[in-house]
């Protein structure tokens, strides 16, 4: 018995030892620097899929955990990552709460589309108050005849509407009611907008999954799912009317034009109901945040210089490239160069790094 | 230091380990769960608002706690004619043969299969079952949570039950026998006033279990925060709240969800209670 477990020592010592030797191989180019990040979830394909390719042609280790937007803003709060990520700005007040500055930097952008699942329907199109009507049961059939005048030549079957949303604390939602909160003022004042709703209709279900599964399962039901899910799923969605009285479908060009109105420069702003003519009305960014002074907790220059530098190589055609292949919208150019003058700003020991 | 010595460090160690985890999840949920409190008092237990939009903070647990009792009790009457009748199966008529052998293993294998294979295959096979019998539109609600619950608990009453009916002292059945009583008069009226209490003891087990189950719940009851109107509408569970809502809670509302698992903590608690009293009076 003995002797097997020196062997196992013995081994497990020699597999580390491999283990580390290869490390330095493939760091060779970028030392041996490790980023390390936390937050949302809507981007994390994205982010894995970019720092991935990233540390293949430099060599510097990224970690990033999906732990939730609030998440990464706490983590960020006890400074034990290099950058967090959010789909939700931080408040002034969540400003003030940080021990220091903070930058905003967006990185691309997602909707929130609905999905709904009436067997040979292809195609809806809703407003605003057939929104407000269903998802706050005051339409509860698919025949309503308020549906079937905002959409002639749909055979609405006649059924009762299931309304499935979120059971978990999630962005999307937030994007969701902070559209709903701007397009109905009976929903601004009844529900409000929030990572979680006292829903007054519907049944919840757990993620993007969870309400897409429910979705595909049940007939005559409709919720709201995140648009990089659910562009990969077959799933039937609605187009919306936007604030030019336009319907608009879903797609990666409609949900980055609703980046391409004013945006204030740091960046914190709800793209939801925006007034450019070809958006989709629930589209939203999603933001890294980070320390304005990076000298923290002992940090190194290196180590800042590392981290800025694939901040900055995320905003590049390069990276903003990868997200119409895996279902997310890249930001306009204005967006880009507005995340860039936010970089510029961040500094070491008060000098600006990039 | 001789064997009887270390033996005796070893088990006072495990033990004060057990009180010490006890003791330290209690009170990391009271200490938790102290704002919630402070700010409803104990209307948080009989409130039914569950509102987490910010400015309008409120919330109650009365919806949760009239969940999880539905559910684990409804999964507790769906279960009892299946296990109890399986194991009296094993453990009086099939006593030692090789079917009984080959039931006890199965009966033991549904225990290991992890909750969310039970969800998944409650939200494939089991909803679409529901929606077919017309029991409502969706398919989803306490009952088809309470069902599958159901399902996942028959492997601790039953294998339970089975030790407890089989370990009945043949001496006693032989005399039921002498006396010419039939094989169900001496179940009856033998084995079962017996076995009784061991019987309840391991329903009780099986309803602790039921009460903190959470994935396959969540998959299958809907989560609304709202008190069920009938079995076949939607509700949610203590449980399955805690677990939808926790990743983004902050402030009030996660302390609001750490007294929920107090709560949780305490009917379990009482349960057990109850479960020892019922078999000190039967004995």
């Amino acid at each position: 018995m003995k002797k097997y477990l020196i062997i196992l020592v013995v081994a497990a010592i020699a597999f580390t030892g491999c283990n580390q030797s290869s490390k330095k191989k493939s760091g060779s180019t970028g030392s041996d620097i490790t980023l390390t990040a936390a937050g949302a979830t809507f981007p994390m394909p994205f982010y894995n899929q970019i720092f991935s390719e990233y540390q293949k042609e430099t060599g510097v280790q990224i970690t990033y955990g999906g732990i939730g937007s609030g998440g990464g803003i706490r983590s960020l709060k006890d400074k034990v990552v290099d950058f967090g990520a959010t789909d939700a700005y931080l408040s002034d007040k969540q400003e003030e709460e940080m021990p220091a500055p903070i930058v905003h930097m967006p990185t691309c952008m997602g909707a929130v589309v609905i999905a709904y699942n009436l067997p040979g329907i292809d195609s809806i199109k809703l407003d605003s108050s057939l929104m407000e009507g269903i998802f706050m049961g005051k339409i509860t059939k698919w025949n309503d005849p308020l549906l079937q005048a905002n959409n002639p030549g749909v055979d609405f079957p006649d059924m009762d509407i299931s309304v499935v949303h979120r059971s978990d604390g999630s962005g999307t939602t937030f994007i969701f009611s902070d559209y709903m909160s701007k397009v109905s003022p009976s929903w601004n004042e009844q529900i409000g907008r929030g990572k979680s709703l006292n829903w007054p209709v519907g049944m919840g279900a757990k993620g993007n999954p969870g309400v897409a599964g429910t979705i595909g399962q049940t007939i005559g039901s409709i919720g709201y799912i995140g648009s990089e899910y659910a562009f990969a799923q077959d799933i039937s969605f609605a187009n919306l009317k936007n604030s030019s009285g336009k319907y608009i479908k879903p797609t990666a060009e409609s949900i980055s034009a609703a980046a391409k109105g004013e945006i204030p420069s740091d960046t914190r702003v709800m793209l939801t109901n925006s007034n450019d003519p070809q958006a989709y009305p629930i589209s939203g960014f999603t933001w890294i945040i980070l320390y304005k002074e990076q000298n923290y907790n002992g940090r190194s220059k290196e180590q800042a210089m590392a981290t800025l530098k694939l901040l900055n190589w995320v905003l590049s055609p390069e990276a903003q490239k990868v997200t119409t292949k895996i279902h997310y919208s890249p930001l306009p150019q204005k967006a880009v160069e507005l995340a860039k003058e936010n970089l510029k700003s961040v500094t070491y020991d008060g000098k600006p790094l990039l | 230091m001789n064997g009887e010595k270390i033996t005796r460090i070893i088990l006072i160690f495990a033990a004060a380990i057990i009180v010490l985890i006890a003791g330290g999840m209690a009170w990391s949920l009271l200490s938790g769960s102290i704002p919630a409190f402070k700010e409803f008092g104990l209307k948080f237990i009989i409130s039914t608002d569950w509102n987490p939009t910010e400015g309008k903070e409120v919330y109650g647990a009365l919806p949760f706690i009239a969940g999880t009792l539905l559910t684990s009790i409804l999964a507790l009457i769906i279960c009892f004619p299946m296990a109890f009748s399986t194991s009296l199966f094993l453990g009086e008529y099939f006593k030692g043969k090789r079917v009984a052998g080959i039931l006890g293993t199965l009966v033991d294998l549904l225990a290991g299969i992890p909750s969310i294979v039970y969800g998944l295959w409650g939200f494939y096979v089991l909803k679409p079952f529901i929606v077919h019998l017309g029991l409502n539109q969706n398919g989803l609600g306490i009952f088809t949570a309470s069902l599958i619950l159901a399902i996942m608990i028959i492997p601790y009453a039953t294998s339970l039950s089975t030790e407890i009916i089989s370990m009945v002292p043949r001496e006693l059945k032989e005399a039921a026998y002498s006396l010419g009583a039939t094989r169900r008069e001496m179940i009856m009226n033998v084995t079962l006033p017996n076995a009784s209490s061991g019987i309840v003891a391991s329903y009780v087990l099986s309803l602790g279990r039921a009460l903190g189950e959470t994935m396959a719940v969540t998959m299958l009851i809907g989560n609304t925060n709202v008190i069920p109107k009938g079995i076949f509408s939607t509700g949610n569970t203590m449980a399955s709240v805690i677990a939808n809502q926790f990743g983004e809670a902050e402030g009030l509302k996660l302390s609001s969800l750490i007294a929920i698992g107090l709560l949780l903590f305490l009917i379990t608690a009482l349960i057990n209670y109850i479960g020892k009293w019922v078999m000190k009076k039967l004995y």
